[in-house]
């Protein structure tokens, strides 16, 4: 294996396990508005190195000018923190029952 | 060897699709399924972009752009429909 491939290799993985650590977040976490930190966060910070290591193997090791991950990078960027905006709102909105030590639920809006 | 590790975290990414299949069924309430099938359309991309990677080929980032755009769009319509019983009002 070249160093290139090493350093593909390096960002797939990390890329893969904080994808998994999303999804395990989802899971496991108590209540939604705590669960929605999983998937908004470590998921596209995984998606990011993912996109990252397709870019050095297209670019550098194949040597082909492809931008077209980085639109995909770009766009899941923008998408996820607005995503994670209207599920917290629908969650606000169908008061969603919470976790007795999870913080914050105070400043909920009464009826 | 590389094509090894490629299929690996292959593997990694199908298992967490399946954990959010799990979470898909779980629920309990409404914007848990939606939170879980947004997950999986990041997933899925994840997924279609380390075959791109293994088969060398650039055609698959289209379709992953695709999802994302579907998915985005799709995941905001739903919200919007819990928010307000109503997509365009």
């Amino acid at each position: 294996m070249t160093t290139l491939e090493w350093l593909i290799s390096g960002l797939l993985c990390v890329g893969a396990l904080f994808v998994l650590l999303g999804s395990v977040a989802l899971l496991k976490l108590p209540d939604f508005y705590t669960r929605l930190h999983g998937p908004t966060k470590a998921t596209t910070l995984g998606l990011g190195s993912l996109v990252l290591a397709s870019m050095v193997f297209f670019n550098l090791q194949l040597e082909t000018l492809s931008l077209q991950q980085l639109l995909i990078a770009l766009f899941l960027f923008i998408s996820a923190p607005v995503t994670a905006h209207m599920l917290i709102k629908v969650a606000m909105h169908h008061k969603l029952k919470h976790h007795h030590t999870t913080q914050g639920v105070d400043k909920l809006p009464a009826d | 060897m590389f094509s090894l590790i490629l299929l690996a975290v292959m593997a990694v990414i199908i298992l967490a699709l399946c954990l959010n299949i799990w979470s898909l069924l779980r629920g309990p309430a409404v914007a848990d399924r939606l939170l879980a099938l947004d997950t999986m359309y990041i997933n899925s991309i994840a997924l279609l972009l380390v075959y791109g990677v293994y088969a060398s080929s650039q055609l698959y980032f289209e379709a992953a752009l695709l999802i994302a755009m579907l998915g985005f769009v799709s995941t905001v319509a739903v919200c919007k429909f819990l928010l307000r019983g109503d997509i365009i009002e």
